[in-house]
């Protein structure tokens, strides 16, 4: 009799991507494997060597190695490895050794290639090709994302109220009181259920068809209720049901499913639920009077940010919306502050740097921003005014979430505080004598946005940098330098994040290590190739336009940015959801196995584009 | 695997009936294919032994297991038997196998609390008759790989007698007298009251960061002892070592 293979079937069905499988084929695999024991430190997979089996890590842990003898990958229970071999020519390409005592199960090449073919779920966790397993998560999501926008039902908080077609207008309206409604449904109970609404009456129609008209209160129902109905089905777009009631100037929605009634909606509902996106924030930023209205408006932000969350939006549509209303506070603080300080003395433009000029603002943000001022300015004269205005600005920013500036670009520091032709001087010295030392810090400068006052003075800027920055390799390889600074880590282990060197630490600044190298090394491409765009997706459209990457490599750069990005943002809204403050730090423990999977994937499309922007930069070679 | 009290492990097995010490194995089965009646015996020893200098690493192992109804061979009989054939570098737990079967002895509630195995499970079992032939082949040729070599060495022998009259023979590397020899504490240490380490199969395991694997059943329980075996070459011996410093 055969043994069943209760342990190892039991781990199997524990882990991705062998718990995708069908059972019974599980139970194949499980009765299948082989077991092997490798001491720490030997060699389990010598590189170019006969491969017959793939290999799962049971306990213990493994080093995958590139044919250089990089370090590629770090494994741990559960793991998997031999794949590309199998796959090629059964010659073994990424040699392993086994870093602790480790069990390993090896699945016969036949039965793994029969699984690879068979199970497209399974052949996508295993995919040897990276990167295509992140192209599938992100489109994936993308798919999602239109089923999952707000459906009607969602804003039905009851069962409807309803009342018999035989009842009289006395009824209806003891009806509405004792419910605390202001709308019943009318149905002919004698009919079948998907038939029987045969109208609406509301609170209006007694007042106006009953009360006015001067009817008697044992009027039937049926004669002041709607019967011309307007409804909506239960899967329809929230949008759709406003339309509807603009369109048909109505208050009251019934809701159904299959023509039985499942609720009625109206316009307070869809108010409150559109209350909370965006815009509701916006126009309550602009009509804050004070500065304490203002920092209020914090918990609304949040929510707008969670909910966009809870509705997939992508990363673009939550970085501009987040930004739009970073921008929106900065205009109206200025607006409060010209309130109270009277008009400046000269004309000056207020402008955003960083982030909020990218449109990939989140909930943790510096407030990273400078003033233009008019040439005219006379510092004696002048000076004092914008100094108040600039702290008015900062202060009122760090009250409502964004947090002072760490590098002191700010529109409160004289620097930072200068006209028009000194900005322009700024920027010249900048390109044409480049320092790696000024450039490391201020790479944000190089993002630009007018938010306020003479906006135009920052296209000017912007128009000079694109002017002088394209051709100046000087200036192109200093800032490739720079794009370098940081790097991505390799990916996770245990609890761990796994370095480059081998090394380990206990969390990961998905900001620093993912979304700013990569805003860092768009920005250089962008700027070789004269793109007027901030927005790095926007960039990244250009760059491809201008065919200086590889074919494939800009989409894999573009889903490599929206996958890191989502990450940091849904780990910012888990910190909101388990009420501590968000930041940008990720435990890996945090991170399920498919973001594990996918951020590595990420991670290497990161390492390597950084590859060639320094192969690309070189001093002295042209572009 | 019939795990024993704490109290009824010594750090050295003593040895019981049964028990031959180390000798030259490879000839004792050329005797033996001589002098055994029944036919399945002849059969199985004839198939020999590589010689005592072999390197473990060329030698054809198989790792058993048995569950019973009580730890005494003579009253009690086997209920399960669990068998991995293996070799050092790798096991080969696709050949494994494993059987139930209806013991002649009394199955007590003390073990079906610990292997699982029930009254009902058994009735509809054959004898371990039945399976002697295909259990005799899989260890022809083999050296028996087991935890705590009485168990398995006893009941086995035990089984046969009943069945054919006469017993059997085999030598066995026995993975918790490895580890008692692994961890054997000196004069001094015991002076310092160190305290000896526990034999378990679950605890030499963990020793050897081996994942846990759930006790009492004699497939899992053989690959188990088939997996610290393979530990515990890579720890404390060679793939050179030969077989006949292992087995006993």
């Amino acid at each position: 009799m055969q043994a069943e293979q209760i342990e190892i079937l039991e781990f199997l069905r524990q882990h991705q991507p062998f718990s995708l499988l069908p059972d019974d084929v599980l139970q194949q695999v499980a009765q299948s494997v082989d077991v092997a024991y490798y001491k720490a430190g030997s060699q389990i997979l010598e590189l170019g060597a006969e491969i017959n089996d793939w290999f799962i890590l049971r306990s213990g842990a493994v080093e995958v190695y590139r044919r250089n003898g990089e370090l590629y990958n770090r494994l741990t229970a559960g793991g998997f490895f031999g794949e590309f071999g199998l796959l090629r020519n059964r010659r073994v390409r990424f040699p392993v050794t086994a870093l602790e005592d480790s069990l390993t199960y090896l699945v016969p090449a036949e039965l793994f290639a029969q699984l690879f073919e068979e199970y497209e779920d399974f052949a996508d966790q295993v995919e040897v090709e990276d990167r295509t397993r992140l192209r599938q998560a992100v489109a994936r999501r993308e798919d999602a994302n239109e089923l999952m926008t707000a459906r009607i039902e969602t804003l039905v908080s009851r069962d409807p109220v309803l009342l018999p077609y035989t009842a009289s207008a006395r009824m209806a309206a003891q009806c509405m009181t004792e419910e605390n409604v202001s709308a019943l449904l009318v149905v002919d109970e004698t009919r079948a259920a998907e038939d029987a609404l045969v109208g609406i009456v509301t609170d209006r129609d007694i007042t106006d068809r009953l009360v006015a008209a001067g009817l008697p209160f044992e009027t039937p129902v049926t004669e002041v209720m709607s019967s011309q109905l307007t409804w909506v089905a239960h899967n329809q777009l929230v949008f759709e049901a406003m339309l509807r009631m603009l369109r048909d100037n109505v208050h009251h929605l019934p809701v159904l499913r299959k023509g039985i009634p499942l609720g009625v909606i109206t316009l307070p509902d869809i108010v409150q639920y559109e209350s909370q996106n965006s815009l509701f924030v916006v126009r309550s930023i602009f009509s804050a009077q004070t500065v304490e209205e203002l920092t209020a408006l914090v918990p609304h932000v949040r929510s707008s940010f969670r909910r966009m969350i809870a509705e997939d939006a992508n990363s673009r549509m939550i970085g501009s919306s987040m930004a739009v209303i970073g921008r929106s506070f900065k205009q109206r603080l200025l607006e409060l502050a010209e309130e109270k300080l009277g008009p400046p003395p000269v004309p000056y433009c207020f402008l955003a740097l960083g982030s909020m000029a990218r449109e990939e603002q989140l909930i943790v943000t510096d407030q990273d921003n400078a003033i233009i001022l008019d040439n005219r300015f006379n510092a004696e004269q002048h000076d004092d005014y914008f100094l108040q205005l600039a702290t008015f600005v900062a202060d009122g920013l760090a009250a409502c979430g964004y947090q002072y500036c760490n590098g002191g670009i700010m529109a409160t520091n004289k620097t930072w505080r200068q006209p028009l032709k000194v900005w322009e001087q700024y920027f010249t010295d900048w390109i044409e004598k480049p320092t790696p030392e000024f450039l490391l810090n201020s790479s944000i400068f190089f993002d630009l946005e007018g938010v306020w006052g003479e906006t135009r003075w920052a296209d000017m800027l912007n128009k000079l940098i694109r002017s002088k920055a394209q051709h100046n390799s000087r200036f192109l390889a200093c800032m490739a330098r720079c794009a370098l600074q940081r790097t991505p880590p390799l990916g996770f282990f245990k609890s761990f994040v796994m370095e480059v060197n081998g090394n380990h630490t206990q969390s990961i600044n998905m900001k620093r290590r993912g979304t700013a190298p990569l805003a860092d090394l768009i920005r250089v491409h962008a700027l070789s190739v004269g793109s007027s765009s901030r927005n790095s997706f926007e960039r990244l459209q250009d760059i491809i336009d201008a065919k200086i990457l590889s074919p494939g490599s800009g989409p894999d750069l573009r889903d490599a940015l929206e996958l890191i990005a989502m990450v940091r943002i849904r780990h910012q809204a888990l910190d909101l959801d388990a009420g501590i403050e968000p930041d940008n730090n990720i435990e890996p423990e945090n991170l399920s196995d498919f973001e594990r999977k996918n951020l590595r994937d990420a991670f290497l499309i990161v390492a390597n584009a950084q590859k060639y922007l320094k192969y690309r930069y070189q001093p002295g070679r042209t572009v | 695997m019939f795990y024993l009290r704490p109290g009824q492990i010594n750090e050295e097995p003593q040895t019981v009936s049964g028990d031959a010490p180390a000798t030259d194995w490879p000839a004792r089965y050329q005797q033996l294919a001589q002098s055994a009646q029944a036919a399945v015996l002849r059969h199985f020893y004839a198939q020999g032994l590589p010689p005592a200098d072999t390197p473990i690493a060329e030698v054809p192992l198989v790792a058993i297991d048995f569950e019973t109804t009580g730890l005494d061979p003579e009253q009690g009989d086997i209920v399960s038997i669990g068998v991995v054939p293996m070799q050092l570098q790798r096991i080969y737990n696709r050949d494994s196998r494993h059987w139930i079967v209806r013991p002649r002895s009394r199955l007590g509630e003390e073990s079906v609390v610990i292997h699982g195995i029930t009254h009902s499970d058994i009735e509809e079992s054959p004898d371990l008759a039945r399976y002697l032939q295909p259990l005799l082949e899989q260890l022809a040729g083999r050296v028996v790989v087991a935890h705590y070599r009485f168990m398995e060495r006893n009941f086995l022998n035990q089984a046969l007698l009943r069945r054919l009259g006469e017993g059997i023979q085999f030598p066995v590397i026995d993975t918790m007298e490895l580890e008692a020899a692994a961890n054997r504490l000196t004069l001094w240490q015991r002076l310092c009251g160190r305290r000896r380490v526990s034999l378990r199969l679950a605890d030499c395991r963990r020793r050897y960061h081996l994942p846990f694997y759930h006790p009492h059943h004699a497939h899992t329980d053989a690959l188990a002892c088939a997996e610290l075996l393979q530990a515990q070459v890579a720890a404390h011996y060679s793939p050179q070592t030969p077989v006949g410093r292992l087995w006993c």
